[in-house]
């Protein structure tokens, strides 16, 4: 059998497939895996800061069932995974990285860590991200910043900087991570990874801490297009506890595409890099017999704002259970990121300011709907930057909360739709960092998005690596 | 009186459902051991989500279809915030735009609207802290709020009485006062003679919460009115606030006062799709509206003949009002039915309306022993109780029961007791003589 211990970036499997293949090659043990993905954990996380919570005990426990049957035949069979540490985890402490929960051990799992585990996987343990997700660069942690593992100077970006970063630096297969306003496209494209934010209501959030009720989904880090597709189809569908949930049929795949790109996106604060890839990705749709519509989304310049009305005050809503007398802290244990959302979103609820703000801003969420549905009429997918920046480096926003919430600008739009879409790794920067770029597609469209990514990284000869 | 009361309702009814209103715990939390009757979704655990019940929402829309409300065709929930230990979300589940049901009637008075939401848990307070069950934490809970169109507490207390009936006549709710699944809150002013009715309310008025009994509502409004008369006599305007009623010292009490009043930042529930109600749903439920308690009053007076005291009695139990149908089915005896059933109890005699019929027809069709058998056996028994029948010449007429009783033993209950009465009495006064 092959030596795993001393698993590099050369010979680590990227891939579900090449992780299958090996176990069913028996090329390698489930606990063989365990023991060289520990052993990297363990290596780097004090330097990077991604892991909270390392679950060895359950990883090898599962791997030693693997193994006993040894069919490696469900989707997911021996793949490693690990969760941002607001999904709860029955029995091993979760604490959405905020001191509040510091010591907190839920009494039941997340629908998608059930199903995950359902499907065959590992658990490797529970990752660093902003404070109940409250962030764009994981530094909102009260547990300390993750660090980029393609340079530890940057930011892996947010707010589930630790499920970007574990993939990155080689520590987990597959994450879980959430995205309510770009929270797993955003630290995607920085990490060099694939990311998917669903559809609402096609992943259960149950279990997941909330945030923002009406934009919440849950999020997916794999390193290929494939193993996203195997993801989704492993966590959609209904589990009788999310009531926006409904099930789904796979849709025909398209033969045709029209790739809509929108006029937008393209004013001022976008990082010249940005715009260039964007310009590079085009050409290269374009010479595969992708047709390129050019597109309008006039509304989509209030994203941002009705984004930091709806957002905080449903997040003041969804604190407001940590209330000193539960969870065992008290509330000075809250962040300043925290307490700056609670105070804007009861401010923006009270009686008096309702219609002004919360009620207005959904009204000019319906019209950021009718944009896209208009948009959708013309083209099926559409394609944007994530980020309007490459990687910044740790420390450089963290004084303006207004220039970070500016991170958000071509992600908050989709989550507020509600329509899904896939962040596709492509290049690095000139100063070495990923960038990437995002597909943005109609609702239920995911299978069609996989199928212009797969295209697109066939085309680019697309191979998936890690930093360390 | 110068003024003229004023009261609007809030009323509470725990419907009957399975399950809790988001949840799979059961809704039935009564006398339970404290928190044995909960999940992560009614505890309000991060992560957990709300499931919305639909058995509780049919139940919601048929009240609301007996009392001609209007059912909104798309309705949701919404968040209600306030921090309370026994709130674990730091909101309530509840409904404010569109509610379920939209106006309607009762007893010629207007309802506003019937909502549904959740419940919250319940705070026991012992010595050394207080303690919370949360047994009761999100179980459905219906609310019916009223126009305030009240103006005297026979109007308030007739209204409420005819809703807990129709509740229990839909298979709504056991709406049992003492286990609190029917309570009562009022909202009670006065007004002056110009303000009523329509002509503007008072500025004012007062919310009288916690009332767990019509009684207790009954004195509560009483003492509260005298209370705001005399105020206002004093030229003091009653403050707005809630109050409590205090039974021991029967006043009532200040519990917060208006400047307390909470901000409750209410917004849509995200967590649950709009509710879309459509034709085929109301379709359904009209069908399976049963015959409500005036309809069947109606119907008895015009079908049975029997008196109003009678219908109501029989009426204000479905039960009985069934019982008795299924005796009139056998019998046409009705006066005689409803007699047996309300003055002599006969439906706890005899579980079985086939039961009661029977008797009914033995005690019309009874051979009873004839003039001669019932003379032969009276001379027997003054015969044999000579000691008694001299109690009686003494004056002790009280013993004419026994001697009847032992006349009546001897026929073997086949004696016509009026016979037996008279026969006896002239015997013995025909042999003093």
């Amino acid at each position: 059998m092959q030596d795993l211990r001393f698993m590099t970036n050369n010979n680590i499997p990227l891939t579900i497939k090449e992780t299958q293949e090996g176990l069913k090659a028996k090329k390698f043990l489930a606990v063989e895996l365990v023991d060289a993905y520990l052993e990297r954990i363990k290596k780097f996380n004090p330097e990077y800061n991604i892991f909270l919570t390392i679950t060895e005990e359950e990883a090898y426990k599962k791997a030693r069932e693997l193994d006993k049957v040894g069919l490696y035949d469900k989707p997911l069979s021996g793949v490693t995974a690990s969760y941002k540490d607001i999904f709860l985890t029955k029995n091993i402490r979760t604490t959405a990285a905020s001191k509040i929960l510091d010591n907190y051990i839920p009494a039941y799992s997340a629908t998608s860590v059930k199903k995950i585990e359902d499907a065959g996987a590992i658990p490797l343990g529970k990752l660093n991200c902003d404070a109940f997700a409250h962030g764009a660069s994981g530094e909102n942690s009260d547990y300390g910043s993750t660090k980029n593992p393609w340079n530890k100077e940057f930011v892996p970006g947010g707010s589930s900087s630790g499920s970007a970063a574990a993939l990155a630096a080689g520590m987990s297969l597959v994450s879980l991570g959430s995205d309510t306003g770009g929270s797993t496209r955003q630290p995607a494209n920085f990490c060099n990874l694939v990311g998917l934010k669903p559809t609402r209501g096609v992943i259960s959030r149950y279990g997941v801490i909330a945030m923002s009720s009406s934009i919440d989904t849950v999020g997916t880090f794999t390193h290929t297009v494939d193993d996203m597709e195997i993801m989704f189809d492993v966590l959609k569908g209904e589990d009788g506890f999310d009531g926006i949930v409904k099930n789904f049929e796979k849709p025909q795949i398209k033969e045709e595409f029209k790739l809509g790109i929108a006029k937008e996106f393209f004013k001022e604060g976008l990082d010249r890099e940005v715009e260039e890839m964007i310009e590079g990705v085009r050409k290269t749709f374009e010479s595969i017999n992708i047709e390129i519509v050019d597109i309008s989304l006039p509304h989509t310049k209030y994203a941002v704002p009705i984004y930091y009305i709806i957002q905080p005050a449903e997040v003041s809503s969804n604190l407001g259970r940590f209330d000193g007398i539960r969870y065992g802290n008290n509330r000075d244990r809250f962040g300043s990121e925290a307490k700056r959302r609670i105070m804007l979103g009861s401010y923006v609820l009270s009686s008096g300011y309702y219609d002004a703000y919360f009620d207005k801003a959904q009204r000019v969420r319906t019209k950021l709907i009718e944009d896209f549905n208009l948009a959708f009429e013309k083209v099926d997918a559409i394609l944007s930057p994530v980020s309007p920046t490459p990687p910044f480096k740790l420390g450089e926003n963290t004084n303006d909360p207004l220039k970070m919430y500016l991170e958000d600008v071509y992600t908050a739009s989709i989550n507020l739709v509600g329509v899904p879409s896939l962040a596709l790794p492509t290049m690095f920067s000139e100063g070495g960092l990923p960038i990437g770029f995002q597909l943005i597609g109609p609702n239920f469209s995911e299978h069609n998005l996989f199928e212009l990514g797969r295209r697109y990284h066939q085309e680019i000869n697309y191979k998936p690596k890690i930093a360390l | 009186m110068k003024y003229t009361p004023i009261i609007g309702l809030e009323v509470h009814i725990e419907p009957n459902t399975k399950s809790k209103m988001f949840c799979g715990c059961s809704q039935d939390h009564f006398g339970k051991k404290p928190n044995t009757n909960t999940c992560p979704i009614c505890l309000g655990l991060p992560g957990a989500l709300p499931y919305a019940n639909k058995e509780a929402i049919k139940k919601t829309i048929l009240l609301g279809l007996a009392l001609g409300s209007e059912i909104s065709k798309s309705s949701r929930f919404y968040r209600k915030h306030y921090f309370y230990p026994d709130l674990p979300k730091s909101y309530q589940t509840s409904q404010k735009e569109n509610p379920f049901c939209i106006g309607g009637e009762l007893l010629g008075k207007k309802i506003n609207h019937i909502h549904l939401e959740e419940d919250a848990g319940k705070l026991i307070h012992a010595d050394d802290g207080s303690l919370i069950d949360f047994n009761r934490s999100g179980c459905a809970l219906i609310e019916l709020v009223t126009e305030p169109v009240f103006h005297s507490i026979d109007e308030v207390l007739k209204f409420l009485k005819e809703l807990q009936l129709i509740a229990r006549y839909l298979d709504i709710s056991s709406c049992d006062m003492e286990k609190g699944t029917m309570r009562l809150e009022a909202n009670v002013s006065l007004g002056t003679r110009q303000q009523v009715p329509g002509n503007g309310l008072p500025d004012y008025k007062v919310e009288l919460k916690n009332i767990n009994s019509f009684r207790f509502l009954e004195k509560a409004i009483e003492v509260e009115i005298r209370r705001q008369e005399l105020e206002l006599s004093k030229g003091r305007e009653p403050i707005q606030e809630t109050r409590g009623y205090d039974e021991a010292k029967k006043t009532t009490f200040s519990q917060r006062s208006k400047e307390e009043a909470h901000d409750y930042r209410y917004f849509p529930e995200a967590d649950l799709p709009p509710v879309v109600i459509d034709r085929s749903i109301i379709l359904d439920l009209r069908s399976k509206m049963v015959e409500l308690p005036q309809q069947k009053r109606e119907r008895f007076e015009e079908q049975y003949k029997i008196s109003k005291e009678f219908i109501e009695i029989l009426v204000s139990d479905k039960k009985r009002a069934d019982y008795f149908e299924e005796v009139a089915k056998l019998d046409s005896n009705y006066k005689t039915i409803a007699d047996l059933i309300v003055n002599k109890r006969f439906d706890q005699k005899y579980p079985e309306p086939a039961g009661l019929a029977r008797e009914i027809y033995n005690l019309s069709h009874m051979q009873y022993a004839t003039d001669t058998e019932t003379a032969e056996i009276i001379s027997k028994v003054i015969a044999g109780n000579t000691d008694i029948v001299t109690k009686y010449n003494n004056g002790q007429t009280q013993v004419l029961g026994f001697l009847i009783g032992q006349v009546q033993k001897l026929l073997k209950g086949t004696g016509n007791p009026k016979l037996i009465s008279r026969l006896l009495i002239e015997k013995l006064e025909n042999d003093q003589k």
